[in-house]
């Protein structure tokens, strides 16, 4: 097709507070950028401010790449579309009851709304057993009269969630069909179509939120389009799917579940890309925003998979998604001291509004913002000048509400405030890591959002990880991840029996399919890719286990004894418990299909013509700032001046347009051929 | 001098990083269901001469909370008397006996001594609840065991780990007197793993700040967590607030068992005074000392949830007169339901006693009731006997934020219920429903949260079912006006024909055919706050979403509804005729 040109890419990403841009002009090397307002009622138009600002060329566009929050949004603040459920008889309460559990181990408070009101949850009579036998024929016409009393009540979308459809899809296939003749759109969900596992709550919300977030996707993508073609953009529109793989806006919509975690994905893709360019290709990523910081982690290029994750509280969407965790802290986490006179940084969070105090929208608590702004880190020039807040009126609310419980200085508290905080960050970074089976230690922090870099090479000492990668572009590492992403479907097909027990080619016949279907999907996308990559692995435990362990598979054509020596060999890397004396059972078979896309040449994110001959060039002054070591008068450089090759030994602050990055007495940081900064803890000359 | 409160902070933090870190890898590992999927597990690190609490992980099972300081105190006392060998290093010592600072049988405790330059510096302990200890019932919940004999193998501290190599001996003999035991040397290395975990974690914190610092941050952590205890205490009306909690019966003989409270401020203690309770019983609703303590401590930090979980918290809380009564059973009592049943009832005395002293933080009564029904048979399709349980949530007590949430976990617990699709592939049952049990919330100004309503067909084969619940006979409190929540109801229907349990939420071993069904109702939660006051538009929407019939609300509610909407000239005036 003559669309397979990707010459004049861009990556347009669409956070809470800001929508990121980049364009890459593949033969010149040419970058724009922008980062403007989002728009929250519609999104379009922040894109389209966001093309505007940075002067793209529609007409001239090969590929345009976005990574969306529009359906995070959606569920996060419930604000779905009118979405019925059909389920079976008995069990149209298993979305409100959820697993029995309670927000929080303590405190007998607490609150969940369904994703489906009750008054929309209908059942019919309909029953399939664990095996898969019909235990009750399908009601086809009770379904129909379901369906249309659902559309009566003006519901846009319907899902499908019957008992053991993974084992036995009949029943939801026929009452697919049947919907298909009254319902006026096509926004129909079948639960084992979305979701072919067992486990009724995790399937049963996972397809209700599929269900309720298409006819929004959909129609956001209808008006970005119109927008984008108004401009004179005649090309089809990539989205970033949670699994870190685009997938055409045709097609996005029929598995809408899976663009709820677009944004984070987005980022990890970059970290990834920019990790293997590097040579760098173990990486936690470690994202810092106002509100608060995810992290995941990238084993061998590839980032951690997971069909488990659970964006909040009893809220699961199981299809393979990029495995982000939230840990809680961002620039605006609140400090205060508790009545036992022990400084806490957070849970509270001063938001985007008010914010830090030094935003000057009225915030008057102290924030881990305003403590970087009063030890020096952040350049009190800039920031402390709005809304009337002055530097004086931060160091006096530190002074009231932490220096004098604690006996300490307004600075010295702003310090303690840091530190505090990075404990409890690195602490969180490390759960993360160890629930992930990896060691910290072995792996290089990446640092982005805004203020990732400013904290990294702290946590970084604390974890005992050696190196920090920070980026050219930190505060749009999700746009820049939209340019990067390969194509990329991904497959899960339960086995759930012994090992000893599975016949030899089972396993692989599962995997040759799954590769299959992989390869039609991608080769079906109007996009130039490279190579096509697989990757296989499965989800085993001992058997009489619950929780599964993933063992990586170099080639699909396994032996059950090799097999059997892999997941043994995991499970002692993991636990330090040797168990020859318990059966293992296999649970899934996973592939996942990757089209690579041709490298890009990321070097240019900093423009080569702006850079200096020299660091002393580069450096637009000093001011003092506070470490945990003692005052020094630090060296302020500006990103976009520092030589192409460089090294410089800590205490140094380097500023640029999106983040600020602290490298701490005794560190050194130095520059690598693709723009990147590279800090070794320690390493000071 | 003493530490700055910063350095304070940090080792706070780390000491907390290492007892989550235990938990993590103890659930990741384990085989037990009840450990890797339920949490029913804890870990913690406690001070090596009176066994006090230094930190324990956040996330461990909440009645756990206080236990743990109990059986390692009894175990450091027990060695000092000669009555256990003394540790070396890598031994770990397992115990399971209610009576020396435990829960029931299956909540089995391994204890591992940490050094520190070649001396004994504090002790690393985990709990796990086993799925099975042996004794008379299948998982050791029995409804109408007399003695601890009959509820299975009762362990003292031994070494079962000597100089880090398992006694392949005494494994043998714990392996001959339990269930299922092909697995356990799965959770046995689990829980021995987390604690080696533990150890290193500890190497690592003292490495880094020092031994001398590590240990005076600890004695300082302690005294300040007291110190934060007592300032919420000084919030309290001082004064005495009593309550009363009842268990529908022991299971035995059919008569309910009470808890008298009466909590009492003095200056910043709270005395927790439960003289006049009912006197140890004979069947198995009796409560161990430790338990006990636990539960008045775990209700207390559901209140307080800032107060981290350290001896020092819970120095402030005084509990007394529990001698004699049946919150502080002694051998041979049996003790099965303690965990499970008594110490959620304890839990909702000290918030019946405090929710009118602390309306904005205490709920009316959760459901208070760990809904126990376990079924055990033959599945001829396989070929083999099998035993399920399943466990229960049920309404929270409404409060002065919100309404109460629904099929909440038990107070005491923080588990996830497996999923009706995993029973039905495991066992040859079939639900026939899995519902919201509608009109079960207490009515309030916030109304309690609802019940669950469920109902299990036998496939084939011959099965028993037993259940272990409470709350059968009295609903969940409801406080400050609000209707207390609706009560357990369990209906066996055998060959078409109802029956009911005599003891309501307790029987063991009621016969099953083919095609019998079970049905449970769960409790809902108690209502907090007069309902009359409650806005007329939510009573109207939990009409619509059909979770009260019209009728509910005109009785419980006094709202009047024309069609969808609150009439509300009518709703005024029956409201005030009503009140």
């Amino acid at each position: 097709m003559a669309g397979k040109q990707s010459g004049l890419l861009v990556g347009v990403d669409v956070g809470g507070t800001f929508t990121d841009l980049v364009e890459l002009d593949q033969g010149s090397g040419a970058v724009r950028l922008a980062k403007v307002p989002s728009t929250p009622e519609n999104q379009a138009y922040g894109v389209m401010d966001a093309l505007a600002s940075a002067r793209c060329d529609l007409a001239a566009l090969d590929l345009i790449v976005h990574g969306t929050t529009t359906t995070t949004n959606a569920v996060l603040e419930r604000k779905l579309s009118r979405t019925g459920l059909i389920t079976t008889l008995g069990f149209r309460d298993v979305l409100e009851l959820g697993r029995r559990t309670r927000p929080q181990p303590y405190g007998m408070k607490g609150e969940f709304t369904p994703v489906i009101p009750r008054n929309l949850r209908l059942e019919v009579p309909e029953r399939v057993d664990a095996e898969g036998e019909i235990v009750t024929p399908l009601d086809e016409a009770a379904l129909r009269d379901a369906g249309q009393r659902l559309i009566n009540a003006g519901c846009e979308a319907v899902v499908v969630h019957f008992l053991h459809a993974y084992a036995n899809p009949s029943h939801e296939r026929r009452a697919g069909e049947i919907l298909a003749q009254i319902w006026p759109n096509d926004h129909i969900t079948l639960g084992h179509a979305i979701l072919s596992e067992s486990r009724e709550f995790e399937r049963g919300v996972t397809a209700a939120v599929n269900a309720g977030v298409q006819p929004i996707l959909a129609r956001y993508l209808r008006r970005l389009g119109e927008e984008l073609s108004a401009g004179g953009y005649t090309r089809d529109i990539l989205v970033m799917n949670g699994n870190g793989g685009m997938v055409s806006s045709r097609l996005v919509t029929t598995e809408a579940a899976k663009t709820v975690m677009s944004g984070p994905a987005s980022g990890v893709m970059a970290a990834a890309y920019t990790g293997r360019v590097a040579g760098l290709s173990d990486l936690i990523t470690y994202d810092m925003g106002g509100t608060s910081t995810d992290v995941a982690l990238i084993r061998g290029a590839e980032p951690a998979v997971s069909n488990e994750i659970e964006i909040e509280y009893a809220m699961p969407i199981h299809v393979p998604m990029v495995d982000v965790r939230t840990v809680g802290a961002g620039g605006g986490s609140i400090a205060r001291v508790t009545a036992a006179g022990l400084l806490e940084v957070g849970p509270e969070s001063a938001g985007a509004d008010p914010g830090p105090i030094c935003y000057g929208r009225g915030g008057s608590e102290p924030t881990i913002s305003d403590a970087n702004l009063l030890l020096g880190r952040l350049d009190p020039a800039k920031l402390a000048v709005r809304g009337g807040v002055s530097i004086a009126d931060v160091e006096r609310i530190f002074s009231a509400h932490l220096g004098k419980p604690l006996g300490l200085s307004a600075h010295d508290a702003a310090g303690a405030v840091i530190r505090m905080a990075n404990t409890k960050m690195a602490g969180a970074i490390r759960m993360v890591s160890l629930s992930l089976g990896a060691d910290p230690r072995d792996y290089t922090l990446f640092a982005f959002g805004g203020a990732g870099p400013l904290h990294a090479a702290a946590l970084a000492r604390e974890l005992a990880v050696p190196n920090v990668l920070v980026p050219a572009r930190p505060g749009i590492t999700n746009a820049i991840g939209c340019v990067v992403a390969d194509l990329r479907h991904d497959f899960v097909n339960t086995i759930n029996r012994p090992l000893d027990a599975l016949e030899d080619g089972a396993l692989a016949q599962v995997f040759a399919r799954q590769t299959t279907e992989g390869e039609r999907l991608i080769r079906a996308e109007p996009v130039e890719i490279g190579e096509i990559k697989h990757l296989y692995s499965v989800d085993m435990q001992f058997t009489g286990q619950t929780h599964i362990l993933r063992v990586e598979l170099e080639r699909p054509d396994v032996d059950s004894t090799t097999l059997r020596k892999l997941f043994e060999a995991a499970y002692f890397k993991r636990f330090r418990v040797e168990l020859a004396e318990i059966r293992a059972n296999v649970v899934n078979a996973n592939t996942s299909v990757i089209g690579t896309r041709p490298a890009l040449d990321l070097s240019t994110l900093i423009d080569p013509a702006g850079r200096k001959s020299s660091l002393q060039e580069a450096q637009t002054g000093t001011r003092l700032v506070r470490f945990e070591s003692g005052i020094f008068e630090t060296s302020v450089y500006w990103r976009d001046h520092l030589p192409l090759e460089f090294t410089l030994n800590g205490p140094a602050i380097i500023e640029q347009m999106d983040t600020t990055t602290l490298i701490e007495p005794g560190d050194m940081a130095a520059s690598d051929a693709h723009g990147n900064i590279v800090i070794t803890i320690g390493g000071a000359a | 001098m003493s530490l700055d409160p910063i350095t304070l902070s940090v080792i706070q933090a780390g000491l907390q990083q290492v007892c989550d870190e235990m938990d993590l890898s103890f659930s990741r590992a384990a085989f037990s269901p009840v450990i890797a999927e339920a949490n029913d597990r804890s870990d913690g690190i406690y001070d090596a001469h009176d066994g006090a609490l230094i930190a324990q992980g956040a996330g461990g099972l909440p009645v756990f909370v206080g236990t743990m300081q109990y059986s390692t105190r009894t175990l450091i006392a027990m060695i000092a008397g000669g009555r256990v060998a003394a540790p070396k290093p890598g031994d770990i010592y397992i115990v399971n006996d209610p009576y020396l600072g435990g829960t029931h049988l299956m909540d089995v405790r391994f204890a591992r001594p940490y050094y520190r330059a070649g001396k004994l510096y504090c002790w690393l302990s985990n709990t796990g609840h086993w799925p099975d200890t042996g004794g008379a019932v299948p998982g050791g919940f029995s409804a109408s065991a007399t003695s601890v004999e009959q509820e299975g193998l009762r362990l003292p501290p031994v070494r079962l780990f000597k100089e880090g190599v398992l006694d392949t001996e005494i494994y043998a003999i714990i392996c001959s007197n339990i269930r299922v035991a092909d697995q356990r040397i799965g959770d046995v290395k689990a829980q021995a793993a987390a604690l080696e975990l533990g150890a290193a974690g500890l190497d690592r914190l003292m490495d880094r700040y020092g031994d001398d610092t590590v240990t005076e941050a600890i004695a300082e952590l302690r005294q300040r967590a007291a110190t934060q205890m007592r300032a919420f205490i000084a919030g309290i009306p001082e004064g005495t607030h009593k309550s009363v909690a009842w268990v529908d019966s022991d299971g035995v003989i059919n008569e309910p068992l009470e808890i008298r409270l009466a909590v009492t401020r003095q200056v910043d203690d709270l005395l927790f005074d439960f003289t006049g309770s009912s006197l140890p019983c004979k069947g198995p609703m009796n409560s161990v000392r430790a338990t006990t303590l636990s539960s008045v401590y775990l209700a207390m930090r559901h209140i307080f949830p800032e107060v981290p979980i350290s001896a020092g918290a819970f120095e402030p809380l005084q509990v007394t007169g529990i001698e004699g009564t049946f919150l502080d059973a002694l051998y041979p009592r049996p003790v099965s339901g303690c965990a499970a049943e008594v110490s959620q009832r304890i839990a909702e005395a000290v918030f019946a006693a405090l929710v009118n002293a602390l309306p904005d933080r205490v709920t009316a009564a959760p459901a208070g009731t760990s809904g126990n029904f376990a079924l055990g048979g033959h599945d001829p399709a396989r070929g083999r006997d099998f035993v399920m349980y399943q466990l229960s949530g049920g309404g929270y007590g409404g409060n002065a934020d919100t309404d109460g949430l629904s099929n909440g976990c038990s107070t005491i617990g923080i588990s996830k219920a497996p999923p009706v699709e995993i029973m039905e592939q495991a066992f040859p049952v079939l639900y026939r429903r899995y519902a919201l049990r509608e009109g079960s919330g207490g009515a309030g100004a916030q109304r309690g949260g609802f019940g669950l309503d469920y109902e299990i067909e036998l496939r084939r084969g011959a099965a028993q079912a037993s259940f272990v619940m409470d709350h059968g006979r009295f609903g969940p409190q409801g406080a400050l006006g609000g209707a207390d929540g609706a009560c357990n109801e369990v209906t066996v229907w055998q060959a078409g024909k109802p029956y009911t349990p005599e003891h309501l939420s307790k029987e063991q071993d009621i016969p099953l055919r083919p095609g019998d069904r079970v049905r449970v109702k769960t409790p809902g939660g108690g209502g907090y706050g007069d309902p009359f006051m409650r806005d007329p538009q939510k009573v109207a929407n939990d009409v619509a979403l059909g979770r009260y019939s019209c009728d509910e609300a005109r009785e419980l509610f006094g709202v009047i509804l024309k069609g969808a909407e609150v009439d509300i000239a009518a709703t005024a005036a029956h409201r005030e005729a009503g009140t």
